[in-house]
């Protein structure tokens, strides 16, 4: 316990050690605004809402998470501190563990830092504050679950380029498969049964169900047993290369 | 003596490449044992699988009775690990990774900052604490590496290379801190430079692909050497029938003659194994009635034994 506290302490401090924090959440700020007040088209809808602001976090994590993600494993195996690290008396669980929540909480810090964009349209009208609410923690949870997609994906590169661009195609994969035209190439001849497996595996389908305001407990589950996986399947590569 | 690691039948193959060839062999407390071996010899994987980072494809480690396999936390609890080329979280300052190895070492809060300082002053890291460590010097780095890994006062060092990249003078200290820190501990260390273990080591391990190939005291090894024993003579005229005569010597077994210069002739003479030549040598000279310049016995060179341990040529350990 004692080393997954110190480990995710140094880690998430190592956010701020270097540039990227900042870069990171820079951009991140930056796309929001962008994205809510313009290409959303905030004023047009003339609703105090953060619709428009949510509906483009999955596109939005689809490469900032990745880029986040890349350099948990890979970096420290091409640097070989890896070893220093694997050779500390926590086992492996606790390491995969910590690394994932620093980068976590590191996209929670982020997320957070929009709360101003709350205050706003509270100031410029009256919106549900339940549904946004909901929204965040919706948002956290798909941040959470591309995080540990990622980590597992770095875990077995060296390099971080390639964490990077398999990341990116993998958390396409589960958003596509809840995009309209997934959804109607597979209707088009196939049972119903599949079409409710695809979808139900998006991201986008339970990112929605829980930005309509509904926080339900199969979307909740759905997101933390996919981070489960992840860090359990994280865990295996680890192990695996240790044998290798 | 308590055994303080076992390392049991270790086997490592990297897809077709045998690494490790069931390595055996045991370390006691007060122990140094230098590991010594040519490039790809597998030092750097023997010592890998003992400190957790691979693990074996047969055999296992047992540290401080914890075997690696079965209570990996337990064993690594107990070794301070320097690993091959002291790799470091280079956008940390050596303050801030001590810090963090002591809090995941488990060092009690109000331990911690002496034993940074004890494990930094030990090193000489004083001046660069604050520093990134990826802007120190090699040789700084190095020192990174062996204050975390003595930071906890481990039972057990296992050091990869530890004086790879270090001036002379921290050399020199580095070989001084494993002799203070021998008494209470187990500590196995590589290296390429042979004077180090004559000068820190109490045995000696030579691998060479994979396989143990010589384990015994520095001091015996020496004597492995065909120079073990030698005479290095020079005199002053005569020369000619220098080399014959004392070839003739019955427990000499060969003379090399070396460049003569200025009217001085030099030769070293080769003892039978086992024998001592210098008595007969200076007698035979006196008879000869040369005039003598120079008389050396010469001790034994540990490169030379290493190169005729671990030449492709040889199979194992009659060198
Ligand atoms: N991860 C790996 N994958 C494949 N082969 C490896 C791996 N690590 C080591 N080897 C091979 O195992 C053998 C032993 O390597 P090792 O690093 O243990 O040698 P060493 O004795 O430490 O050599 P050096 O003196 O150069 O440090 C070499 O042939 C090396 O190529
Ligand atoms: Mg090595």
């Amino acid at each position: 316990m004692k080393g997954l506290i110190a480990i995710i302490k140094r880690e998430l401090a190592g956010y701020f050690i270097t540039p990227v924090a900042y870069v990171f959440i820079v951009i991140f700020l930056a796309m929001s605004g962008v994205f809510t007040f313009n290409v959303g088209g905030y004023y047009e809808r003339a609703q105090a809402d953060l619709q428009p602001f949510f509906n483009f976090h999955p596109w939005m994590y689809l490469f900032l998470i990745p880029a986040i993600s890349m350099r948990l494993w890979a970096e420290e195996r091409r640097v070989g501190t890896i070893e220093l690290l694997m050779t500390l008396p926590v086992s492996e669980w606790a390491i995969v563990a910590g690394k994932f929540i620093a980068a976590w909480l590191f996209a929670g810090i982020a997320l957070a830092l929009t709360v101003p964009m709350w205050i706003t349209v509270n100031w410029l009208g009256d919106p549900d504050n339940g549904v946004i609410f909901a929204s965040y923690i919706g948002s956290f949870l798909m941040a959470g679950a591309f995080l540990a997609i990622g980590a597992c994906v770095s875990a077995s590169t060296k390099s971080q380029v390639i964490a990077f661009v398999i990341s990116v195609v993998i958390c396409f994969l589960f958003l596509a498969a809840g995009m309209p035209a997934v959804t109607n190439f597979f209707s088009s001849w196939a049972p119903d049964i599949v079409i409710d497996t695809v979808t139900g595996f998006s991201f986008l389908t339970h990112f929605d169900a829980i930005t309509n305001g509904v926080i339900d407990l199969r979307d909740l589950v759905f997101f933390v047993s996919l981070i489960v996986l992840a860090l359990a399947a994280n865990v295996v590569i680890i192990e695996m290369r240790k044998a290798a | 003596m308590t055994v303080m690691v076992q390392i049991k039948s270790l086997r490592k193959e990297f897809g077709p490449i045998l690494a490790v060839d069931d390595v055996s062999f045991d370390v006691v407390r007060g122990e140094v044992l230098g590991f010594l071996g040519p490039n790809g010899a597998g030092k750097s994987t023997t010592m890998k699988m003992v400190t957790g980072f691979l693990a074996p494809t047969a055999g296992t480690a047992v540290v401080c009775g914890h075997d690696v396999k079965e209570e990996p936390i337990k064993a690594k609890a107990k070794i301070g690990y320097l690993p091959e080329g002291a790799p470091l979280y280079g956008d940390m300052t050596p303050e801030g990774l001590l810090k963090f190895i002591a809090e995941v070492r488990g060092i009690p809060r109000s331990k911690r900052k002496a034993a940074i300082e004890l494990a930094a002053g030990r090193v000489q890291l004083e001046g660069v604490m604050r520093q990134p460590i990826e802007t120190l010097s090699k040789g700084y780095k190095r020192r990174v590496g062996l204050a975390q890994a003595i930071l906890h006062d481990p039972d057990v060092l296992i050091l990869d290379e530890p004086t790879d990249g270090l001036d002379p003078n921290q050399k020199f200290e580095v070989r001084q801190l494993i002799h203070e820190m021998s008494g209470e501990k187990a500590i196995i260390l590589s290296t390429h430079i042979l004077e180090e273990v004559g000068a820190v080591c109490s045995r000696a391990i030579v691998i060479s692909r994979g396989r143990i190939v010589a384990d015994e005291t520095p001091q015996d090894l020496e004597t492995r050497s065909r120079h073990y024993n030698a005479v290095r003579v020079s005199v002053r005229g005569g020369a000619e029938k220098l080399v014959a005569e004392l070839k003739r010597l019955e427990r000499v077994s060969s003379v090399e003659s070396l460049e003569s210069a200025n009217g001085v002739a030099e030769c070293r003479v080769f003892p039978k194994p086992g024998a001592s030549i210098v008595a007969d040598v200076s007698q035979r000279l006196k008879d000869l009635n040369l005039q003598v310049d120079g008389l050396t016995v010469e001790p034994g060179r540990l490169d030379d034994v290493f190169r005729s341990l671990t030449k492709p040529s040889s199979q194992g350990g009659d060198a």
